[in-house]
């Protein structure tokens, strides 16, 4: 499974109804695979496609995983959702930060999977891993949606250059955009990837209305997040003046993080309060604190 | 009147003097345990053949239950009385002028709730308060309207002692019903229950994230589907007791439900279910109500002598009667069961659609039966899906999926749900505790409640998982009073021993978080 075709995702999980990715009620798709690597990150085994070295199935206690050969003729893990558990046995053992646990699907059948909700939900969101990896999958799934009615989101880590998908801009309503750190050095510590990309994304985003939210982890035990969020909040205010956007505000903690890097306490509520302070007083005003 | 037992009658005094001694039973309570008390000494209706077997029975094997209305009904159950003639025309009864001013409308209310019956001795219905008050808002200056607003609904918190009593609000925004709103939420308490009745394009967003803020709070209001109720009952209708949807300036006059888990188990499979047992049944429900209703009609007196009644604030042309059942999901899993088939109800869609049979037979039913004191809703009872007693075991409310049986996903519970609230113009609703985050995303539930409503669902309840107030069945209590109750003290509220015995029987702490 270490290719896919360039119309399909490797989708690891849709929530029906999200109240947390983006406006009102959506479903929420994930889509399997990053391109880096946050060591707070809450679903590590999202960020990689499986290998296929098979340990998970050795190690699943419902039997609910394979190792057989696929159409193509290389190995793959089949996975039985009948048969599973839900244990998560595979995933906490997997050593690439992968899951067996998911499926390759083509817009269309994601969509199918998406219409259930209708009319429930607003829109779609997608998610990752990095789901910026799978651009013609997403132009095409939102376009189907469109179709529908629904609104689309991107939710990314601003690593790829949105002005290289024109075409998928044209069909989504925007991007929830993460800003992990301000300064370069300080997010290449965090990710392993610099952050030129990531503000170069933030601006070409945000002069097109195409921004409809940043967000900032809060990590104190990683960078010093006062003096990252006030440089942020200056480099952005340009921008927001002609298109507004949210600004949410997350604590990072420590539940789902890989047990290496776990070893931290998430920042208290007085200090992202302070964190708020400092950017309502530049003129933002919807600011989410979770 | 037929004679009773000298040892019934002892058995009745023995309760009386346990009544009187009770350590947990405030004044006013002891007042209404008392007079049931008497009243149950009474035997004065003409009771169908076959009743007594159903009726008085444990709740393992009861078929047909009257919700304690007593043996000599002297009041509808359910009141419904039109305050707006009340506020334009005062009361020559209770001698009251027509109010003037904001003071005197909230006066007004608070003087008549203390004089409307109901089976709880409380006034179940309490008005469309938005609609009532809203004349009034400008009499006085915006900071006293909101104070004296609250100050009335602290005033029924602590004087109408039980939940059951309702107000509405809704559709259209209004300064009085935002009020009402930010009151609620501040105040997070259990009485009056509330219900904002919704219709997409009347009702706006922003009045009804308001309300939905407040029902994170303080777990109402609750949502009524405006445009549904109003096709089936006209404009003139209001939400009162848990959920009920009645004719505005007259009510219920009785309420029984058919346990259906229990005849279930009576019927040796779905065919005999749904041809013999069932009907059966609803044959000696239908006989009991309608001898009620004629008592309550015809003897009681009520219909002459009220001042409800003579002051034309209510009609007995606007009384109907509510055909109450609980336990589908039983009776199905039941059934199912003795046939030797798999399923069960919520998850399986043979299950529902069976669900769906059951309720096409109790449906038919109830449309060729006539009762000729019914007529505002065409000679018929309406189908209600009864919520449940603090002392049922093992019997699901209505058409609810039992709590620890919820669909994973909230959709697929919506999806059961949307093919049985459209049988039950006199109420049905389901709740939902919600996720904190939500707090941050009142749109979330703006959004599922829209969807649902286009769906044909009727009535909606939220409330924040970590919330005090919490809906039980369909009525509210306060997590707190509860454990002061459960520790041997008193509490205000009569609902709230309700709350603490479903708490105990019902599972209702345990309900899925969304």
């Amino acid at each position: 499974m270490k290719k896919t075709d360039k119309t399909t995702a490797v989708v690891n999980k849709i929530i029906p109804f999200s109240s947390v990715d983006g406006p009102g009620c959506r479903t929420a798709i994930f889509l399997q695979g990053c391109n880096i690597n946050c060591r707070y990150c809450h679903n590590p085994e999202t960020r990689a496609l499986c290998s296929a070295c098979g340990d998970c199935v050795r190690a699943c206690p419902g039997g609910a995983l394979q190792r057989a050969r696929a159409a193509g003729g290389g190995l793959r893990i089949l996975w039985d959702r009948e048969k599973c558990l839900g244990c998560d046995t595979c995933i906490r053992i997997c050593p690439h930060g992968a899951s067996p646990k998911v499926r390759v699907m083509t817009p269309f059948q994601v969509m199918e999977r998406v219409r259930r909700q209708i009319p429930f939900i607003r829109g779609i969101s997608v998610s990752g891993g990095e789901c910026m990896l799978y651009p013609e999958f997403l132009t095409e799934l939102f376009t189907l949606a469109r179709q529908e009615g629904l609104g689309t989101l991107i939710d990314s880590n601003g690593t790829i250059p949105f002005r290289d998908h024109p075409d998928l801009l044209e069909v989504s309503d925007g991007v929830m955009l993460d800003i992990k750190a301000f300064d370069s050095g300080d997010h290449e510590r965090i990710t392993d990837a610099p952050n030129a990309l990531v503000l170069d994304n933030a601006l070409f985003l945000g002069e097109r209305g195409k921004l409809y939210e940043v967000r900032f982890v809060i990590a104190p035990h990683l960078y010093d997040c006062e003096k990252s969020t006030e440089a942020a909040g200056r480099f952005l205010r340009d921008i927001y003046r002609d298109h507004p956007f949210r600004i949410k505000l997350i604590a990072c903690r420590p539940m789902g993080v890989r047990k290496e890097y776990a070893d931290f306490r998430s920042p208290s509520k007085e200090y992202l309060e302070r964190l708020r302070e400092v950017l309502s007083r530049m003129g933002y005003r919807e600011i989410i604190m979770i | 009147m037929r004679d009773i037992s000298m040892e019934r009658v002892n058995t009745t005094r023995q309760e009386i003097l346990d009544i009187i001694k009770s350590p947990t039973l405030t004044h006013e309570q002891k007042m209404v345990c008392l007079a049931g008390k008497a009243d149950s000494l009474l035997e004065v209706m003409d009771l169908p053949e076959g009743l007594d077997e159903l009726l008085n029975a444990p709740i393992e094997t009861q078929c047909i239950c009257d919700l304690n209305e007593g043996h000599a009904p002297m009041r509808p159950r359910y009141i419904a009385p039109d305050y707006e003639k009340f506020l334009k025309n005062g009361s020559a009864f209770l001698q009251l002028e027509p109010p003037t001013d904001l003071f005197e409308a909230l006066n007004a209310l608070l003087i008549i709730y203390k004089h409307v019956p109901s089976i709880t001795n409380y006034p179940v219905y309490l008005g469309q308060l938005d609609d009532l008050l809203e004349p009034y808002i400008d009499t006085v200056d915006e900071k006293t309207a909101r104070k004296l607003i609250r100050l009335f609904l602290l005033q029924v918190d602590r004087t109408i002692l039980d939940s059951f009593s309702h107000a509405d609000i809704g559709p259209k925004p209004t300064r009085a019903g935002l009020y009402i709103l930010e009151a609620e939420k501040e105040l997070e308490d259990a009485v009056p229950n509330l219900s904002l009745k919704y219709e997409e394009g009347v009702t706006d967003d922003a009045f009804m994230l308001s309300a939905i803020d407040c029902a994170l709070h303080s777990a109402k209001p609750s949502f009524a589907n405006h445009l549904m109720f109003r096709r089936e009952l006209t404009d003139r209708y209001v939400i009162a007791s848990c959920y009920n949807g009645l004719p505005l300036g007259g009510g219920s006059y009785t309420l029984c439900r058919l346990i259906l888990g229990n005849i279930a188990k009576r019927a040796s499979g779905i065919e005999d279910f749904k041809t013999r047992e069932l009907p059966r049944v609803m044959e000696i429900m239908a006989a009991y109500m309608d001898e009620r209703i004629r008592f309550e009609v015809e003897e009681s007196g009520f219909f002459e002598h009220n001042f409800l009644i003579r002051e034309g604030l209510v009609e007995r042309e606007r009384f109907t009667a509510m055909f109450g059942l609980v336990g589908l999901a039983e009776a199905v899993n039941i059934l199912l069961e003795k046939e030797g088939r798999k399923g069960r109800f919520g998850h399986d869609q043979a299950a529902n659609d069976l669900g769906v049979e059951i309720m096409e037979v109790i449906d038919a039913f109830n449309q060729a039966h006539v009762n000729p004191y019914c007529e505002v809703t065409g000679g018929h009872f309406l189908l209600h899906a009864q919520v449940g007693i603090a002392s049922d075991v093992g019997v699901t409310p209505g058409t609810r999926i039992p709590i620890g049986e919820e669909p994973e996903e909230l959709i697929d519970q919506l999806l059961v749900l949307s093919r049985f609230h459209h049988y039950f113009p006199s109420g049905t609703g389901d709740i939902f505790p919600i996720d904190v985050t939500v707090h941050r995303n009142p749109e979330y539930v703006l959004d599922i409640i829209k969807g649902a409503f286009r769906k044909d669902l009727r009535y909606l309840s939220f409330y924040s998982s970590d919330s005090d107030v919490i809906r039980v069945t369909g009525y509210l209590v306060k997590r707190s009073e509860m454990e002061k109750l459960d520790a041997g003290n008193a509490v205000l509220q009569d609902t709230t021993a309700l709350g603490l015995g479903a708490s105990k029987n019902g599972k209702i702490l345990e309900r899925k978080v969304r």
